[in-house]
């Protein structure tokens, strides 16, 4: 058995290993035995991916009687690199949840489908045939269904969400089976091999495309499937929807890049013109949704719908491009795409494990009663900081890196050696550079005002008054989150080159190392290294701190009890800008896209009109998708269901008629 | 002489001489607005002093305000700074691994927006969140206008490194005049005076709750954290109009490196971004700011003639 195979067996083992902790353990111990356990699947699924990624062959086979190709995991370079991405999030996961579960998150339940939501995912990028990825898939569904559903009992939205999660996950599973079964028709064979065969100009590859879209699109939260999102990941107790957002929608990416990159490779133009399309939306409306929300976790939850369509707008840029020949910009734009995987994985993970501190220490989750958490949990800060620098894609973290390398192969993948590839690249590159730009923006604005009203300022009520820091496991894995945000931000060559490595022929022509860490792109003649950036501003930097080391010791600070504010000094703490007055120039420039419902009741006093006694102003923003989208269809299901109940009223003697009324059509059907 | 040596002195030139020539533009720009006004003005010397006054006070700081005060006036200082060594200013010869490119140095500048409406939020007061709250509005509204109208200018050049881009004007003049370098110049001069917070989006000479942006993050700000935030400010301003100066008007710049080539780099760069100062504080005299819901609006127009300078450039050429 190879080293892959071994690690494959390994991660089986240690999963049953740790299921059976969770139904045996004494539940003082559940959680650190479960807690362990999952570090250690993590961990031998790290090293897995680490081996795939490096090129390491072999896997595991597993003979079946069932007459189609058996089941092989085995993954490649490209799996290895998202077994590399989920494992890795499932570490600090693993790491935070042993102390931080407690009550119905620590329950059995919750320990049993805790490892197997890990193994479930790094198995699915190690599948080699479409039986086995499907299984995989459906395992870590499950799983994350489970954990989800682990607080049910004390709020009534847990229910609802696990509705929508199923509904939605099943439907994604749906359009992926079907993908599956219509490229196995047309080549005779579940492996992925035997699919590779199909001709992508083919009308069997172009209805895969679409059902695979729909299906991996769900799963990675594009619009307008991504109507789950808000209401699963904000319900999931934290360390879950970090290991959601961060790895499992991963996944769905994985999906995409699979029908895209492997078994249907050089697919007709309109197939990149559709992921553009709805990669951009989805960014763009992702994260105006995202720039409004008062929630912290709604918030982080609709900027993951941002990411992911900026990835998939890579992925169409890069499959558009493919097909004019602009082979350099082409891998620019997919290794720019799994970089921003990669680093979302990174930081988004860290930004809900820093949600889930401050619900830890404060029992808040809505921005508008935080504040002045800085002081307080110094570290959770910190790394929260770091986390959404490099959301907001500012330089030295691995967010700045993904962006600029897919702002580059675009501005340079409209031309090729000076002429013009065509009119729809040159129109579709700038507009794909305007709404990463604006996307870019808005997502500056939502996480400076999610880490500015949560940990500056005043706290606005009192349980953020009295919040202390986390445990010191959660801090580790927070720390660890926002050391790795950095580690990809400095040193984006060797990674970009091992990226490189797993979807380009050839990757030095698209990606090399250069100075101390930086980034290279021969094909288009761009270079950047942050690390010379740092040195760069701590050189900038010196004169100033000098002056402020002299002047400091001339003329110490003053501190005074009460802030200024323009006079206003005695303002109380709720006087305070919110989340929600921070974002509503916002709501009002784009009023016409978010809808938001506004209810505006005054109060006269009984003497006069003209006295105002008191005034109310309530505004809501809602997913204007599902409210529009969704919800007739829903009505016109439940319309159905009421029709229907009388059909099915529960009498023996109809069903009895029914199956005969049934039989007999069978047999006149048949007889003819 | 070696490049990297080169470019490190060019660097070090650029520094000094903006670090002298911000507050004297602020103060070039307030007199000329004095004088067309019909006031005697404070004189052009009046930021420098400013400065002086400010670096020596105790800064007065609430409880309860973090960190951020002290460290994000610095940082905004210090990404300033950082625009000050990238743009090709005085001359066009970059450093070997970090060019003057284009996405990297409109993100250095987003280091600092980021860092004033962090000080803003700081204080906890109701201002400093309204300013923090409309500065990263605008912000956000700006950077597609701005990305683009670059990305426009670009293309003649066929690459994002901007010394390349003033290179390219340097020696084929006639790129300067096309409709495409007119119509991206435009979307940039408005997207540099909604991100300066200049009018018509924000008027500096300002402390009116409604009207203010700019102002209102720097309230709570004092003694020497007060002087980073505008001498940083002052700087970026500066800088940005060396760089529109610079592309309108390319010649003097350095591109082989000698003494007498940086000299006549200093003068004409020192020259060009003074006359623009005036140019700039005359037109705004025939300005009134706008409402802060019709910002969006001047945004979205500039945006359409960024988008066309770039399709144009791609279909027409």
């Amino acid at each position: 058995m190879t080293g892959i195979g071994a690690g494959l067996v390994l991660q089986l083992g240690l999963g049953a290993l740790a299921v059976a902790s969770a139904l045996l353990a004494a539940p003082s111990l559940r959680s650190r035995a479960g807690g362990i356990l999952c570090t250690l699947i993590a961990v031998t699924g790290f090293v897995t991916g680490v081996a795939a990624l490096l090129g390491a062959t072999g896997g595991l086979l597993i003979p079946i009687a069932l007459p189609m190709d058996p089941l092989l995991l085995a993954p490649d370079r490209l799996g290895g690199l998202f077994m590399l991405i989920v494992s890795g999030v499932g570490i600090l996961v693993s790491l935070y949840s042993m102390s931080s579960t407690r009550g119905p998150d620590a329950s059995r339940t919750a320990w049993v489908a805790m490892p197997v939501f890990l193994v479930g995912m790094q198995l699915v990028p190690a599948a080699t045939d479409s039986v086995s990825f499907l299984l995989a898939w459906e395992i870590m569904t499950l799983g994350s269904t489970v954990l989800l559903l682990a607080d049910h009992a004390s709020r009534a939205t847990v229910a609802s969400a696990g509705i929508w999660y199923s509904a939605m996950s099943q439907l994604s599973f749906f359009f992926i089976l079907a993908g599956f079964a219509v490229l196995a028709a047309a080549s005779g064979g579940t492996s992925f091999t035997n699919l590779q065969a199909i001709e992508p100009g083919s009308w069997a590859a172009n209805v895969a495309f679409v059902l695979f879209l729909l299906g991996f699109g769900g799963k990675a939260e594009l619009v307008p499937l991504h109507v789950w999102v808000p209401r699963v990941l904000p319900e999931a107790p934290s360390h879950v929807s970090a290991a959601m957002s961060g790895a499992m929608v991963k996944i769905g990416v994985y999906g995409g890049l699979l029908v895209c990159v492997r078994l249907l490779p050089d697919g007709p133009a309109w197939w990149g013109i559709s992921i553009m399309l709805v990669g951009g939306a989805s960014a763009l409306y992702g994260i105006l949704q995202a720039s409004v929300s008062s929630d912290l976790k709604v918030l982080l939850a609709y900027s993951t719908t941002e990411n992911m369509g900026l990835v998939f707008l890579g992925l169409g840029a890069s499959m558009l491009l493919r097909g004019y020949d602009a082979s350099a910009a082409a891998d620019a734009a997919l290794v720019a795409a799994l970089l921003l995987a990669v680093s979302h994985a990174a930081f988004k993970s860290t930004l809900f494990l820093g949600a889930g501190a401050i619900i830890h220490a404060t029992g808040e989750r809505n921005l508008d009663r935080l504040g002045g958490l800085g002081a307080r949990m110094p570290v959770t800060a910190a790394a929260f900081g770091i986390a959404s620098l490099g959301a907001a894609a500012i330089p030295i973290t691995s967010g700045f890196v993904a962006e600029w390398m897919l702002l580059q192969s675009l501005i340079h993948g409209g031309r090729l050696d000076g002429a013009v590839v065509s009119v729809a690249a040159s129109v579709a590159m700038p507009l794909a550079v305007a709404v990463i730009a604006l996307t870019a923006g808005l997502a500056l604005l939502t996480f400076v005002k999610a880490y500015g009203i949560a940990f500056l300022a005043r706290p606005r009520s009192a349980p953020a008054a009295d919040a202390r820091e986390v445990p010191p496991l959660m801090q580790l894995s927070l720390a660890l989150g926002a050391l790795s945000v950095l580690a990809l931000g400095l040193l984006p060559g060797p990674i970009a080159a091992l990226v490189a490595n797993t979807v380009s022929s050839n990757p030095t022509a698209a990606v090399q190392s250069v100075g101390l860490g930086g980034v290279s792109l021969p094909g288009i003649g761009a270079v950047l290294d942050p690390i010379m950036l740092v040195v760069l501003s701590a050189l900038v930097a010196i004169p100033v701190f000098v002056s402020i080391v002299v002047s400091a010791r001339r003329h110490p600070h003053r501190t005074v009890d009460l802030p200024w504010g323009g006079g206003g000094s005695r303002a109380r703490p709720r006087m305070q800008y919110t989340a929600t007055s921070y974002a509503e120039p916002l709501v009002r420039v784009f009023d016409d896209v978010l809808k938001p419902s506004r209810d505006v009741q005054v109060t006269h006093v009984a003497e006069s009109r003209y006295l105002v006694e008191k005034v109310r102003v309530e505004q809501h923003v809602s997913d204007v998708i599902e409210t529009r989208l969704y919800r007739p269809v829903l009505n016109l299901f439940q319309r159905y269901g009421i029709v229907v109940r009388h059909v099915a009223n529960g009498s023996i003697h109809r069903y009895l008629s029914y199956s005969f009324v049934a039989l007999l059509i069978v047999l006149i059907v048949v007889s003819l | 002489m070696n490049a990297v040596v080169s470019a490190v002195i060019i660097a070090f030139v650029q520094v000094l001489l903006f670090v002298f020539l911000a507050p004297l533009l602020m103060g070039v720009i307030r007199q000329v607005r004095a004088t067309v006004e019909g006031r005697a003005g404070a004189g052009i010397w009046q930021p420098w002093r400013d400065v002086r006054k400010l670096l020596a006070k105790n800064p007065v700081r609430a409880e309860g305000s973090s960190w951020m005060l002290k460290a994000g006036p610095v940082a905004l200082m210090v990404s300033s700074l950082l625009l000050c060594v990238l743009l090709p200013l005085v001359g066009t010869i970059p450093f070997p691994c970090i060019p003057s490119d284009l996405f990297v140095i409109v993100s250095v500048m987003l280091i600092g927006v980021v860092a004033l409406a962090l000080v803003g939020l700081d204080g906890g007061t109701a201002f400093g969140g309204m300013g923090s709250s409309r500065h990263m509005t605008v912000a956000a509204l700006v950077e597609p206008t701005l990305l683009l109208s670059v990305y426009a200018l670009s293309i003649p050049a066929g690459t994002s490194t901007i010394s390349a881009i003033v290179e390219t004007r340097l020696f084929s003049p006639e790129v300067i005049i096309s409709p495409v370098s007119v119509l991206a110049l435009v979307a940039l001069s408005i997207a540099i005076m909604a991100e300066t917070a200049r009018l018509p989006v924000d008027n500096p000479g300002t402390h009116l709750e409604l009207t203010m942006l700019h102002e209102a993050m720097t309230l709570e700000a004092s003694g020497r954290d007060l002087a980073w935030l505008e001498v940083g400010s002052w700087l970026k301003l500066a800088a940005l109009l060396g760089l529109v100066s610079n592309l309108v008007v390319p010649w003097g710049v350095v591109t082989d490196f000698s003494a007498l080539g940086l000299a006549i780099g200093v003068v004409s760069i020192a020259v060009k971004v003074l006359m623009l100062g005036v140019l700039l504080s005359v037109g705004e005299i025939f300005l009134a700011k706008v409402r802060l819901f019709q910002v969006p609006e001047l945004l979205a127009g500039s945006f359409a003639l960024a988008f066309l300078a770039v399709t144009a450039s791609y279909l027409v050429a």
